[in-house]
């Protein structure tokens, strides 16, 4: 198991060299100029100039770059333009945000996922279809829309949860918790739709395979054989699926934060963007490529302990 | 020359058109009409809008629908209708452009990979796994940070990391191709590697397409919404989908109505797109299952009426019987009988033979005795009977109680009959826990594993019950599972060609195990083969069975120096003999 | 056997690398030398990982090679690739064991058919190679009309008879058959056999047969050459190797082979058993 963990992150390096660069030279075509942006229209030449050279805007791409690459290693992402806030602090303090969001919603589609795609492998064939209709729904309609009409619904009209904002979990775990449902929920719908998909089409065919029968033949009880083996043998593609959705979550979670306005990565990435605040977006990207990292450590973890061949080498 | 076989029923020339009979599933064709119908109204939005989208009525602010506003007009008096129209333009342009650049690379780099291979593969699959990797949405933000509210430039940038995706599937769909038996038999033949990809790989590839295009096209819509949601992909007062949600979700306190509007129309879009990309899987499982169309209901089985009818009770001495038993199968072209009303009686401590060629029907006779017909067949006729009791026609409860304590079941395929992720001591203690009726603890379970591995002569009990299948070889594999029919006591065992996937030096071992089991037991051996050696070798009694009907049956001694029908006579003269040629009786 | 062999093997080897760092390569077929006569059928016998199948897919130049030669009319071919591999096609032809797979589905027969015919160092017009297929056709039992019908259309057998109309369309000194017969029934089997005997009466090919079943080969091949974990045990004409064999593993395989015959098998039974109490 130790192999593929390293061989993974070995692997991580040159993908994080690759996109941080990626995003280097893209940044550096966008039009403006730092310098002037953080000392407005007021400033000296002479103040300008200096900025320019403590920033490395006088030097090459390639070199700002390597300045960048060696900052990084040293744990700085630099500073916002704007705010003059520490970029790793930012992050430090809308990541919690974020991380709620993608594991709330990872947890509650993976529960809701399999467990409705199991019940519909074992039923017959009309909820089978309606099944479908059903599951093509919930990943067809975006997640922005639905997280509009939750909260036209359960916020607006019934008053249940918070419309928008969020409260840290430290200065109340309870409002905490339910200014995430409606975020979690509507990040998770197209999720449940994915892995109940997924799980259905899994167990079905596991379900038709001889070792089945074998255990069929031998008696044992249709729960077993559904919740014990059959599920067990569902395990590679529906971790697979649970990984690439957390993947397409990570993402996902830009449009849910800037509708309920939560102070997450995402509506950070998105003001970032359109500021043109070039260190916070580097790091943000940084931010998010790694998160993508650690969701494939951990799916190539969870493979190679259900499956007995690579676990017993 | 001998025989030619009749041809099966001439099916239907095997289509490659992707699209051809999806007029026949209502569902994917309605949402394929939907998908062409809102493409071309948007594509005709000048000539059928009834207002320009930025005309404004500040007298009509948002009114419901309208004789003169069919949608009804948003918070500006401008034309829901209108907008909804002109607001498809950028978001269907983009979508297009993402599709084009994503079926491209996909396309291109699947290939290339999956066909040339070596180094190649090696650089084009890094490349591959950088692009899954990169937050392709945030490279996006970048994009339209320089390219400034850019459709076009952020929906490429979409596309074209999303490419990755469908590369590995062209490429993965690709390998396989390769690896056919036709491709080598084709580079056999003496085609070139480009001819073989023109005619042997391209066209089964294109068919592969369109599930993802379509797939992607959901996908592709919601984020180029999602970015017009966020104002970042279309300067402010054009309107598009996205935007006009956006702008609706401003006053949803005051009126939600335009929110289901411009929201309503997106979900319909991108769930027509999912519907014609779910409906094309289903056609292409369809045509390589070669059915024709789906399976029907399966046929229903008979009641189990006249129980008590004389002719209907077991015979004495025999604890197998079977009397006019038919099986049917569902098919496209209506239920059709396999097993044609058999009838035969078992003893205990007997091995009976059925003996057929494949489509005699010998397999499914097995597997109905266990009540494990696949979900389209069904016993049309007669009945079975167990140790005196009616076993056909049993509540699947009722069997489940039956299998494995009375009667038990040994597979063909060692390899596969074992579930790979448990280690065979948990299997096998699971069905002596179900079965065995062990008094006493986890002790004793574990002691009666013990004894099972034993008894089918496993050296190494204890290492064994450790292994998970996969460490076992075919023949102990084959053991493992005689073992698992043992736990119960079963009174019969039915052994479907046990031996057909093992050497011939493993099969004999297989062999002597079971008739030694059966010394023991004394219970009855079904033994279902297509080898009359194996008959030769193991059966006391056996039945030969041609096209669902029995033929002959009777002591092997009568079916091997005796035989009646042709048939048998037939089988006997073209199974091939390894022993000197006067020692035969043909 | 007379003048040079139509095939000849010389010390062939395949091996494998081994996953793992610095461990030996797996050894599939090892130090394999043997040679196949003009119109010879020679049968390869052996048990699952026995690498029978290698030396077909060497032969053919599906596997790498890593030592020793194949020679082909007393021609090197063992490395030729690309176009020189191509060009051997009118010589050097295989049917595969699975007639379900060695078709591709989506092609009509005769397109299947006109493969062969159509490749590069050939000179048939349309119409010539239109006649062909119908003369391949009836000579392996097919209706005329075979030639516009999909795979999925034919039985098993017919298939079979199909890849095997392939296999001859060009006349090929060596035809290399991997188990062809294998998935068929036994009445099926029997046909098939009888054609490719046939087959071989007419165009004189030879035929090296590669199989499981060392009852199939024993009328069938002149000469057969037992293998055992890639190397040759065991090496005579046919009758000789199923009724005196000389090596122990032959042996096993000679008695563990069942016969119909019941009274017949009973006693060869008997007799395993005491040979196995024999040796321990």
């Amino acid at each position: 198991m130790f192999p593929i963990i390293l061989r993974r992150l070995a692997l991580s390096v040159p993908l994080l060299l690759i996109v941080s660069a990626i995003t280097f030279v893209l940044e550096s075509f966008v039009p403006g100029d730092p310098a002037r942006t953080v000392l407005g229209i007021n400033a000296t030449q002479e103040q300008y100039d200096a900025l320019r050279a403590a920033m490395h805007l006088d030097q090459p791409v390639a070199v700002q770059y390597w300045l960048y690459l060696r900052d990084l290693l040293q744990g700085d992402l630099g500073s916002s333009l704007f705010s003059g806030e520490s970029v790793l602090g930012l992050i430090g303090q809308r990541l919690p945000v974020t991380l709620a969001l993608v594991i709330g919603g990872t947890l509650l589609a993976s529960l809701v996922g399999v467990v409705l795609g199991v019940y519909s492998a074992t039923r017959g064939r009309f909820s089978r279809r309606l099944f479908d209709i059903l599951s093509l729904l919930g990943s067809a309609v975006p997640n922005f829309w639905i997280a509009l009409m939750l909260v036209a619904v359960f916020a607006v009209k019934f008053g249940f949860f918070p419309a928008t904002g969020y409260t840290p979990f430290a200065e109340s775990p309870g409002q905490w918790a339910a200014g995430l449902v409606l975020p979690v929920i509507s990040l998770s719908i197209g999720g449940v739709a994915f892995i109940s998909k997924v799980t259905r089409d899994a167990m079905m065919s596991t379900l038709g395979l001889d070792h089945i029968r074998t255990l069929r033949a031998s008696g044992i009880r249709p729960s077993s054989i559904v919740w014990k083996h059959a599920l067990r043998g569902c395990g590679l593609p529906v971790v697979t699926t649970i990984g690439l959705m957390m993947i397409t979550f990570i993402p996902g979670t830009i449009l849910i934060e800037n509708v309920f306005t939560l102070p997450g990565l995402g509506t950070t990435v998105v003001d970032a963007t359109n500021q043109h605040d070039l260190p916070v977006v580097q790091g943000l990207t940084i931010t998010f490529t790694v998160m993508v990292i650690v969701v494939n450590l951990l799916v190539d973890v969870l493979y190679s302990l259900l499956n007995p061949k690579v676990r017993a080498e | 020359m001998t025989t030619v076989e009749a041809p099966p029923k001439a099916r239907s020339r095997p289509r490659t058109n992707p699209f051809a009979g999806i007029w026949r599933r209502p569902v994917p064709a309605a949402a394929f009409v939907v998908v062409v119908g809102i493409s071309v109204a948007v594509i005709l939005a000048p000539l059928l809008a009834p207002h320009p989208p930025l005309a404004q009525d500040l007298l009509h602010t948002l009114s419901g629908p309208s004789a003169n506003h069919p949608l009804g007009t948003d918070v500006l008096g401008r034309d829901v209708l209108s907008r909804l129209l002109y607001g498809g333009r950028p978001t269907l342009i983009g979508v297009g452009l993402a599709v084009l650049v994503y079926a491209f690379f996909g396309m291109s780099l699947g290939i290339l990979a999956g066909y040339l291979r070596g180094w190649t593969d090696r650089v084009i699959v890094a490349v591959l796994d950088v692009m899954l990797s990169v937050p392709a949405v945030i490279i996006t933000l970048a994009v339209l940070a320089i390219f400034h509210q850019s459709n076009a430039a952020a929906m490429l940038t979409i596309g074209f990391f999303a490419s990755a995706g469908l590369a590995r599937i062209i490429r993965s769909s690709c390998i396989a191709l390769r690896e056919e038996l036709f491709v080598d038999a084709a580079r056999v033949s003496g085609l070139g590697p480009a001819r073989i990809m023109a005619r042997h790989i391209l066209p089964r590839l294109t068919g592969q397409l369109l599930v993802p295009v379509f797939l992607f096209s959901g996908n592709a819509l919601a984020i180029q919404t999602g970015l017009g949601f966020l104002g970042l992909a279309t300067p402010a007062p054009a309107p598009s989908w996205g935007g006009m949600v956006g702008e609706a979700a401003q006053i949803m306190q005051q009126d939600p109505y335009l929110l289901f509007v411009s929201g309503g129309v997106i979900g319909l879009m991108s769930l027509s797109f999912g519907l014609v990309g779910d409906g094309l899987r289903d056609l292409e499982q369809d045509r390589r299952q070669a059915t024709g169309g789906r399976l029907r209901r399966p046929v229903p089985a008979t009641a189990p009426q006249d129980a008590n009818k004389p002719s209907d009770a077991p015979p004495d001495g025999a604890v197998l019987a079977v009397r006019d038993y038919s099986i049917a199968f569902a098919t496209a072209q209506g239920p059709r009988t396999v097993v044609d009303s058999i009838s035969f009686s078992v003893r205990s401590g007997e091995i009976f033979g059925l003996v057929g060629e494949s489509g005699s029907g010998k397999t499914v006779t097995g597997l109905s005795l266990l009540g494990l017909l696949p979900p389209n067949g069904a016993v049309t006729s007669g009945s079975a009977w167990l140790a005196g009791t009616r076993i056909s026609g049993l509540p699947e409860r009722e069997l489940q109680g039956i299998r494995g304590s009375e009667i038990a079941l040994v597979s063909q395929e060692p390899m596969v009959a074992l579930d790979p992720y448990f280690t065979i001591g948990s299997q096998l203690s699971e069905v002596v826990r179900r079965t065995g009726a062990v008094p006493g603890g986890k002790e004793a379970v574990r002691q009666r594993v013990r004894d099972l591995l034993t008894s089918v002569h496993l050296r190494d009990p204890d290492g064994v019950a450790r292994r998970h299948p996969h460490e076992l070889s075919g023949g102990m594999l084959q053991r493992v599972v005689i073992a698992m029919a043992l736990a119960g006591s079963p009174k019969v065992l039915i052994a479907d060609e046990p031996t057909t996937a093992l050497d011939v030096t493993v099969q004999a071992g297989i062999l002597d195990l079971l008739r030694s089991l059966r010394d023991e037991h004394g219970m009855a051996i079904i033994l279902i083969t297509h080898d009359l050696g194996v008959v030769a070798d193991s059966c006391d009694r056996a039945l030969v069975m041609e096209q669902g009907r029995i033929v002959e049956e009777g002591p092997v001694e009568d079916i091997f120096y005796r035989p009646r029908h042709p048939y048998t006579r037939q089988l006997i003269a073209s199974t091939p003999s390894i022993a000197p040629t006067e020692g035969r009786i043909a | 056997m007379t003048g040079t062999p139509v095939l000849r093997l010389d010390g062939l080897a395949v091996r494998y690398p081994s996953r793992g760092f610095r461990r030996p390569p797996t050894t599939v077929i090892e130090d394999v030398s043997f040679e196949v006569g003009e119109a010879e059928t020679v049968a390869l016998v052996g048990e699952s990982g026995s690498g029978k199948t290698t030396i077909g897919k060497a032969v053919l130049g599906l596997t790498p090679v890593s030592g020793g030669r194949v020679l082909l009319a007393g021609r090197d071919i063992t490395r030729l690739t690309g176009r020189a591999r191509r060009l051997l096609s009118s010589d050097l032809q295989a049917i595969f064991q699975n007639p379900y797979g060695s078709l591709n589905p989506a092609l009509p027969v005769g397109r299947t058919l006109a493969e062969p015919l159509l490749t590069s160092g050939s000179t048939l017009s349309r119409a010539e190679v239109h006649e062909h297929i119908a003369d391949l056709l009836r000579r392996v039992g097919l209706p005329e009309d075979a030639a516009g019908r999909y795979p999925a259309q034919f039985s098993g057998g017919q298939r079979q008879r199909i890849a095997i109309a392939r296999a001859v369309a060009r006349r090929p000194r060596v035809v290399i058959c991997d188990e062809p017969t294998s998935a068929l029934d036994v009445t099926t089997q029997a046909a098939a056999l009888d054609l490719l005997a046939e087959l071989q009466r007419t165009f004189g090919c030879a035929y090296l047969f590669i199989t499981h079943d060392l009852a199939v080969v024993k009328e069938f091949a002149a000469r057969t050459l037992v293998l055992q974990r890639g190397r040759i045990v065991e090496e005579g004409p046919s009758a000789e190797v199923c009724e005196r064999p000389r090596h122990a593993y032959t042996r096993r395989l000679v008695a563990a082979a069942p016969v119909p015959d019941p009274v017949l098998q009973r006693r060869r039974r008997q007799e395993r058993t005491d040979m196995r109490a024999a040796t321990g």
